[in-house]
């Protein structure tokens, strides 16, 4: 898979990635991580904002920026990966359970972990890191998945 | 009113941002995990730039007694290295692996009609599901 290195625009995606979390730190006080987040679409003790969960705003808010990157700028959103159905379900499946059994994703772990120096979230980030890495190794070197 | 708008405004410019990084195409996730393949170092930056934005603000900002629209911070508390936290994360990280998306950018992607996304996010989802109504430790 050959893709451009875009160092800059990729700092500055992380900078907004970065804004947007400590937005939500400084109005709420909590910590955006997406896995969490939708997890909290199903908690029943979740806190209300009218009739719908915290998170659902937040989701929303998501929701319409998709919406505006595939009206104003569909090169970012599209995808030449053709990876079965079978292959999304799978991937789907795994990284919502492995997300909620490790307690947060490349946004929680990752971002909002790493800059609070939490071990925890090193110990996670290295471990999905190093899984991902692996992953693409063998699915590359067998031919499947993205790369069958 | 400026409550929920707050929160909205936080979801949005996260996707954005994950837009601008380009964290929403999975060939340009599959082409950073590609180590020895040909590998695209890029998304190392989309991590360094959100580490240093936030690395900086939170300090600040959890210094204050209580977040501006909410009574408290919920700010997690836990420290010890379990099995949970690094099975979790190699299961993510291998589902990460094959599908080239991660929770935010699939959302965002399905939400901007990108069809693998629309297949992928609602597993996700059910995985989710399964994984808190079936797989929580039982003292939880």
């Amino acid at each position: 898979m050959e893709t451009l290195f875009t160092p800059v625009t990729a700092a500055l995606g992380g900078a907004l990635i970065g804004l947007a979390a400590t937005l939500l730190l400084a109005t709420e006080g909590r910590i955006a991580g997406i896995s969490g987040i939708l997890a909290g679409l199903f908690n029943k003790d979740s806190e209300r904002m009218g009739p719908l969960p915290w998170q659902a705003l937040f989701v929303g808010g998501m929701v319409l920026g998709g919406i505006l990157l595939a009206l104003f700028a569909p090169q970012l959103v599209s995808s030449e990966v053709n990876l079965s159905a079978g292959w999304l379900v799978a991937a789907g499946l795994i990284v919502g359970v492995g997300t909620r059994v490790g307690n947060g994703c490349t946004s929680g772990h990752g971002v909002c972990g790493l800059s609070r120096f939490s071990a925890r979230s090193l110990v996670a980030t290295l471990s999905f890191m190093t899984a991902g890495f692996l992953t693409v190794f063998i699915t590359r070197t067998l031919g499947l998945g993205v790369f069958g | 009113m400026i409550r929920h708008l707050a929160i909205a405004l936080s979801g949005f410019i996260f996707a954005i941002g994950l837009g601008v990084a380009e964290m929403t195409r999975p060939e340009k996730v599959i082409a950073f995990l590609d180590l020895f393949g040909n590998w695209d170092p890029s998304l190392a930056f989309v991590m360094g730039g959100a580490v240093l934005v936030y690395a900086i603000t939170f300090p600040i900002i959890s210094k204050r007694d209580r977040p501006f629209f909410s009574p408290r911070f919920y700010l997690p508390t836990r420290k010890d290295l379990d099995k949970r936290l690094i099975v979790g994360g190699a299961l993510f990280g291998i589902g990460w692996g094959l599908g080239g998306f991660c929770p935010g950018p699939a959302l965002t992607g399905a939400a901007a009609g990108v069809t693998s996304a629309f297949i992928f996010v609602p597993a996700m989802l059910i995985g989710i599901f399964i994984a808190d109504r079936f797989l929580q430790p039982k003292t939880a």
